[in-house]
């Protein structure tokens, strides 16, 4: 179950925002690390089928996202930078409305979706309007819609950003035990350093480029650096700037 | 139930819930063509007589006249407002979420559309059940002729605001585009007098009328309401639904 970028280059009215990216996600939780601009959610955009390749590959296991969308779609979670919940809806509503989505009853959804409520402390909050959560909660509750069609890839673009310290350990640590108990080939794309571990696979982009990949603490060593801080400034700033 | 049926089902849900949420949406629904219908036909009744013509078999009062435009007036303004709540989908990011379903995008943009037509459909109703109160009576077999005509007519304009919302890109466009487009079809038309008494003001006016198809809407309503049957309204509404709908279908972007 994993995923194969080859060779995708991607502009945006003449201009290049992805240059010629070629990565290999397994199963696990996978780090696309970069700066504001680098390209994460134009890839991901790509990935989720929301923009059409121009140049290049992508494949889930053996469907190609430009001919099996619907395949892989039925096969896929994602939690999107903005969000994306109907705000005048209840948690409730806006959970079944997604299960939907996918052909999935109510009945079904609430029996899938209860454990994960349980787990990110939101079981309380089902009758309540998203209007009312937030934005931690908001992401709680966009985390639980991804996983409730049961999706083998999980995309989360951002998921963390503007939380509290607490919130954001809280997803996290959800999303990795998922990765690890469910084999899911998660992606989780992010500028914050110390979300990443060191066994963790790490690819970092910058200005559309994928400069550096492969296991944390390896690629830690192979730049004779001592933190993911450190390595990922001295692979994008400028060497005069350094 | 099946997938896509509990899919269809959602989307309604969902779209009847919101509109019953806004409540000011609601409410303007409702109070603006009962304005044109109390004020404005009670102000012109005297100003414009309306002779014998089909449908009608004996002379009406003006405000029986325009209760169908009226009918029509609520079904464009709803289908606009439909596709300003698709814009504002696609600003918010909700958009991504209907199209991360593995249910093909066709389908999904149809389940919009009628459910947009089912909420037009909801407010004409309630429109002509206040007709009553003041005086325009409408046979009560006229409401269940009229459903398909309805219908029909919601989908072709909801299939055109779809067209249009792909052309906006922000909400605020989106409020010019209304004003280009939603009062121009509905003075244009049949909707406010009849095409003759337009041919006798002007001609170049009245063929402006003649080719705009929210006339026939205005006109298959009319007929439907007093259990006529117009060939030709009809023809050119459905006609206007599968060239708009595949239109909308096709050209329809998620994601700006």
């Amino acid at each position: 179950m994993s995923i194969t970028i080859t060779d995708v280059t991607y502009s945006f009215k003449a201009k290049p925002v992805l240059n010629d990216i070629n990565l290999l996600l397994k199963p696990g939780f996978n780090v696309l690390l970069g700066p504001n601009g680098a390209g994460k959610s134009t890839l991901l955009s790509l990935l989720t089928g929301q923009r059409k390749i121009q140049q290049g590959k992508i494949t889930f296991k053996d469907y190609d996202i430009s001919h099996d969308t619907r395949a892989i779609m039925a096969q896929l979670g994602v939690v999107f930078q903005q969000t994306t919940l109907d705000l005048d809806l209840t948690v409730l509503q806006n959970l079944t409305y997604f299960g939907a989505l996918h052909g999935l009853s109510a009945a079904t959804v609430l029996n899938r979706i209860t454990p994960v409520l349980t787990q990110l402390a939101l079981i309380d909050r089902l009758q309540d309007k998203v209007r009312s959560l937030n934005e931690g909660h908001r992401r709680r509750v966009e985390i639980a819609r991804c996983m409730i069609h049961l999706p083998q890839y999980l995309l989360l673009d951002e998921a963390t950003v503007g939380l509290d310290v607490d919130s954001r350990k809280l997803i996290i640590e959800h999303i990795r035990a998922l990765a690890t108990a469910q084999h899911l080939t998660v992606l989780w794309t992010t500028h914050l350093m110390n979300e990443v571990l060191e066994d963790d696979p790490l690819f970092i982009l910058n200005q559309g480029k994928l400069i550096e990949q492969g296991v944390c603490h390896t690629l830690l060593a192979k730049h004779q650096q001592s933190s993911v801080f450190d390595l990922y400034r001295t692979l994008t700033q400028p060497q005069g700037l350094l | 139930m099946p997938p896509y049926l509990i899919c269809f089902w959602a989307i309604l849900k969902r779209e009847v819930l919101r509109f019953f949420q806004q409540r000011s949406r609601l409410l303007s629904a409702l109070v603006r063509p009962l304005l044109w219908l109390i004020v404005f036909a009670a102000g012109f009744r005297s100003a414009l007589g309306v002779s014998i013509m089909p449908p009608y078999e004996s002379y009406i009062l003006y405000q029986e006249y325009i209760v169908p435009g009226l009918c029509a007036m609520i079904i464009l303004f709803n289908s606009m407002q439909t596709s300003l709540s698709m814009v504002y989908d696609r600003e918010m990011g909700s958009m991504k979420i209907l199209f991360m379903s593995p249910i093909p995008k066709s389908f999904l943009l149809l389940c919009k559309l009628i459910a947009a037509a089912c909420l037009s459909l909801l407010q004409v109703v309630i429109f002509l059940l206040l007709a009553n109160i003041v005086d325009v009576e409408i046979p009560w077999w006229g409401f269940i002729y009229a459903i398909p005509s309805v219908f029909l007519s919601a989908f072709f304009l909801g299939a055109l605001g779809l067209i249009l919302s792909n052309f906006i890109k922000q909400l605020e466009n989106f409020a010019g585009v209304m004003n280009f487009v939603i009062f121009p079809m509905f003075f244009l038309s049949s909707a406010l007098y009849p095409l003759w008494k337009i041919q006798e003001s002007s001609l170049w006016l009245y063929w402006i009328c003649q080719y705009n198809p929210f006339t026939y809407c205005v006109e298959m309503i009319r007929f439907a309401l007093y259990g006529q049957f117009n060939i030709q309204a009809s023809s050119v509404v459905l006609g206007c639904v599968l060239v708009c709908g595949f239109i909308a279908v096709g050209t329809f972007k998620p994601k700006k």
